[in-house]
């Protein structure tokens, strides 16, 4: 062969070689874990794996592609870990092909967010809320929602609800909490990550998604997690629960709602919630991962720092939960939990003594 | 008939002042692109912006020096995956005018261009994220390759064709294997041509984000090896974008304003290249 | 030295072979390339062509919870969005390319705007998608207000405006090209008629440009069909058939960006058929465009000897 043609070989695979030289010694120096899913606890969770990297020097890189994403690409296997706030379905269970765990984390509430001039408090029932997001309300002082508030002068503005673009555990909370309080929200739109959604409604990918939509936009409306609507200073409505109560969403009204017992494989929903000061639109929020870690060609080391991580986040992490109006988890919940990473195995033998 | 004279006069002033309104209308966007990208986008950067990483939202500083190093490495990645095979593609359309091969691989060429980005990303993420079990920088980089490979190919083609036939000539007729009169008489004097190629549709895939969606994915963390999911400037972009914090908003239009510089710079680079050794005999 | 130089031929013809080969082997492999996206994306759209066949594109449903999948929505807000970015860019580059084509070809009004151009065709997609949040979103959001219609700000029209200002440069640029190959002489007998230069653009520059006025037209088309970002950023994401210009919508190219990740079984392979069908679509356009500037090509040449 010819100089030119050589030089140019050899360049690239002089850069081949360094880009491979970089990977060959870097996993050893710098473990990083890679875990995706629900936008719902994303500012908690590059609040907590920030703190994480600064005290264990482990990188943890989250990215917030909804539950749906989540936890599909866990079955897929491209993830070491997943969030989701929907407990997996038998489904996708199954397609899973080996079995997955769930660890809750911290708990929130889904919010009505609203832009109206003024921002008033409003008062929701879950009628309207069905309603707006069936598309049978379409005016902001429509009388079934001028009814709940008093007082309250309500614009004659088109109102433009907002729904999740993506396969989201938000939305399914959301659409939960809804056929469990409202029958024609039951018989017409159902349950789940994403539903048949009416037409001329908006949909925005993610919670950061539907939060910046509403905030610019005079009458839109939208479902998001209440850190999104505190941190943005967007207006948010009470909702009426089953004790017929108007609830603000809070830190205490949805730890209120999760004064239930956990059952072993922390499935538990707490939507629509008996409790008489608890909000009815809360819900625990999960880390999955499979049971058995030895997949993929995953080294033993890299499976210990996952269940690590896991450990943390439902030990020493849940110190970040509160500031960031995130409810952290009860004292039963965080032993389930960490009964359950302990049942982590690699090659059948459990991860962590 | 002077009526008429006048009538005809006046609507040619009539039609010429029309179309520099329209013109001038349709540079207005570019205006404000520029406006904006530069207003907020200069605002929000220095040093520190460009050299720390993304804080977790609610924390002050933070920047997207990630963003751009995966960036370059993207653009490396890609590069040394589709310029050679770019530019030897090119050679065989130049010293092959026809044939079914030829004729085959310039209907691929032309196909290949079109092909929207999107597809791109999912070819990518069925061939490598699926297979390998992993985002990677890897599969952002072998997307952007393809879409480097067809712009590569095809500048390659068209520079090797304007090279005069005396020169190959005269090469060959001094008992030069054809082999070397390639490499060095014909493929030298195209140089310019080709580098302005490279340098375009590195301009071109700089700024891509749809085939990184499902690809090199992001992160909010410095990395290096191409095995695992990078950042790049474009998907920061995006992501900053459509978050609802006017922090996040600022820094989408300050990394904005970095990708904006670079591609630019790109194109300028790639101009002056084409103008300054176009290809005289 | 005969054994010496026969040494050096063969060594020669080795590296000739060599040389050839990796030549080839580069070009069959573009080939292959294609064939293998082509290839790809098919079989992981064998799923839902055997559930849907062609039925998937006269179906107005797009349910993932039922899986019930049909993709009329997306055709038709990828036609929508792109044909109405066409008719709103074609009376600018159609201006920008008589600018400079005809009026100015040389100076410093046309080197200004043709860098201007230029620099308009090189600013990246996700760039445009920003700035159409933040400046075309509340423009649009105001229009919608003062004609009575929900203020949502995305939709068709938004989308539309974003795609017209991205595809203007690329439409402009094939247009001022053939716009300056029409022959100076056939201009010059009109003028010596007595022709003003309106009437000379309207009968002889334009009908003698329309090919290829036509050819940039459909590779702007193809652009448009495709873009993915800009689009996704402000279109509104709704399933829906859309029901006037106002209303939210999806493309084939933003329903993939917003659903692939998600996808599993049947709607991944749906997803696919999407692409698919866009890549089919993207095809066409782009080869009639190649096709008619290749033809456009061969009869200037024809002219000129």
């Amino acid at each position: 062969m010819t100089r030119t043609f050589s030089q140019v070989f050899s360049l690239t695979l002089v850069f081949l070689f360094i880009m491979i030289g970089f990977t060959g010694h870097l996993p050893a120096a710098d473990m990083e874990l890679l875990g995706a899913g629900a936008t719902f606890p994303q500012p908690l969770y590059s609040k907590m794996f920030d703190a994480y990297n600064q005290q264990y020097k482990i990188k943890v890189n989250y990215q917030g592609i909804g539950s749906g994403g989540g936890i599909n690409q866990l079955i897929k296997k491209t993830v070491d870990f997943a969030g989701t706030d929907a407990f997996m379905t038998e489904k996708e269970l199954q397609s899973a092909g080996a079995p997955v765990l769930h660890i809750p984390t911290c708990l929130g509430a889904v919010v009505l967010a609203y832009n109206l001039p003024g921002s008033p408090r409003l008062n929701f029932t879950p009628e309207t809320i069905a309603g707006i997001f069936m598309g049978t309300i379409t005016k902001w002082n429509d009388p079934q929602i001028a009814s709940a508030n008093p007082g309250i002068a309500l614009p004659n503005l088109t109102m433009s609800p907002v729904h999740r673009a993506d396969g989201s555990g938000t939305t399914f909370i959301f659409t939960e909490y809804l056929a469990k309080a409202n029958n024609a929200w039951k018989e017409k739109m159902g349950v789940g990550k994403s539903v048949n959604w009416p037409a001329g409604s908006i949909g925005q990918k993610g919670n950061p998604g539907i939060a910046g939509y509403v905030k610019q936009t005079p009458g839109a409306i939208g479902y998001v997690e209440l850190l999104y609507a505190i941190q943005n200073k967007m207006a948010y409505g009470n909702v009426k629960n089953k004790a017929g109560k108007f609830i603000e969403p809070s830190l205490r009204s949805v730890s209120a709602a999760a004064n239930v017992k956990i059952p072993d494989d922390t499935n538990v929903s707490l939507t629509n919630t008996d409790a008489a000061a608890g909000y009815p639109i809360s819900g625990f929020t999960w880390l999955i991962f499979f049971k058995e870690q030895n997949y993929g060609g995953k080294t033993k080391e890299r499976a210990a720092t996952l269940a690590k991580l896991l450990m943390w986040s439902v030990g020493n992490g849940q110190r970040h939960v509160e500031p960031l109006q995130y409810a952290p988890l009860s004292k039963e919940a965080a032993a389930k939990s960490v009964k359950i990473i302990g049942s982590m195995t690699y090659n059948g033998a459990p991860l962590l003594k | 008939m002077v009526n008429n004279i006048k009538a005809r006069l006046v609507r040619d002033v009539f039609f010429k002042s029309a179309i520099c309104l329209f013109a001038f209308i349709s540079l207005l966007p570019l205006f404000l692109i520029l406006y904006y990208i530069t207003k907020n986008g200069i605002a929000v950067i220095n040093w520190d912006f460009l050299t720390s990483l993304p804080r977790p939202i609610g924390e002050t500083g933070g920047g997207v020096f990630n963003a751009i190093v995966g960036t370059l490495i993207l653009i490396v990645l890609s590069s040394v995956l589709s310029i050679p095979c770019g530019i030897a593609a090119g050679i065989y359309l130049a010293e092959n005018k026809t044939g079914r091969l030829s004729n085959s691989i310039r209907l691929s060429v032309i196909v290949l261009q079109g092909t929207p980005s999107i597809v791109i990303g999912i070819i990518a993420y069925l061939w490598i994220v699926g297979p390998l079990k992993s985002f990677s920088a890897l599969s952002g980089g072998i997307a952007l390759a393809i879409m480097m490979l067809p712009v590569i190919v095809k500048t390659t083609e068209e520079t090797l064709k304007l090279v005069p036939y005396h020169l190959k000539e005269a090469s060959l007729a001094l008992g030069v294997p054809y082999y070397r009169t390639l490499l060095k008489v014909v493929l030298p004097s195209g140089m310019s041509g080709i580098l302005t190629g490279i340098l375009l549709s590195v301009a071109r895939i700089t700024g891509e984000t749809a085939p990184l969606l499902f690809t090199a994915f992001g992160n909010q963390f410095m990395n290096i090896n191409i095995f695992k999911p990078i950042d790049s400037l474009p998907y920061r972009i995006f992501y900053y974008a459509m978050s609802p914090y006017p922090e996040w908003h600022s820094f989408a239009w300050g990394a904005s304003f970095v990708l904006v510089v670079l591609t630019l710079s790109l194109n300028l680079i790639a101009r002056g290249i084409s103008a300054k050794w176009k290809i005289q005999f | 030295m005969i054994r010496q130089s026969k040494k050096l031929t063969r060594h020669i013809d080795r590296s000739e072979r060599a040389f050839t080969f990796i030549l080839t082997l580069s070009g069959g492999f573009i080939v292959l390339l294609l064939l293998g996206v082509l290839g790809t994306l098919f079989i992981n759209a064998i799923p839902a062509i055997r559930e849907f066949g062609v039925f998937f594109f006269i179906a107005r449903t797009w349910n993932a919870a039922s899986e019930t999948f049909g993709a009329l929505p997306f055709l038709v807000g990828t036609l929508a969005t792109s044909f109405l970015a066409l008719l709103i860019s074609i009376p600018f580059s159609i201006a920008i390319s008589l600018l400079l084509g005809e009026y100015y070809k040389n100076g410093v009004v046309s080197g200004f705007l043709r860098s201007a151009v230029e620099v308009l065709a090189g600013i990246p997609s996700v760039i445009y998608g920003l700035w159409g949040l933040f400046l075309l979103m509340p423009g649009v959001r105001f229009i919608e207000m003062q004609i009575g219609v929900a203020p949502q700000g995305v939709g068709i029209l938004t989308s539309s405006l974003i795609l017209a200002i991205m595809i203007i440069p690329f439409s402009a640029s094939i247009g001022r090209e053939v716009i300056t190959l029409v022959p100076g002489d056939l201009k010059e007998a009109a003028y010596s008629l007595g022709a003003t230069r309106f009437e000379v653009i309207r009968n002889i520059v334009i009908p003698y440009a329309r090919s290829g006025i036509i050819a940039g037209i459909l590779l702007a088309l193809g652009r448009a069909i495709g873009e993915t970002m800009a689009v996704t950023m402000l279109i509104g994401n709704s399933n829906f058939l859309p029901t006037s210009i106002f209303s939210p919508a999806n493309t084939m190219a933003s329903v993939i960006a917003n659903e692939f990740a998600e996808a599993t079984g049947v709607t991944s392979a749906s997803l696919i058929y999407v692409a698919l069908v866009l890549f089919f679509v993207t095809i066409i356009v782009n080869i009639a465009g190649a096709y008619v500037i290749q033809k456009l090509s061969i009869e200037s040449s024809r002219e000129v000897t």
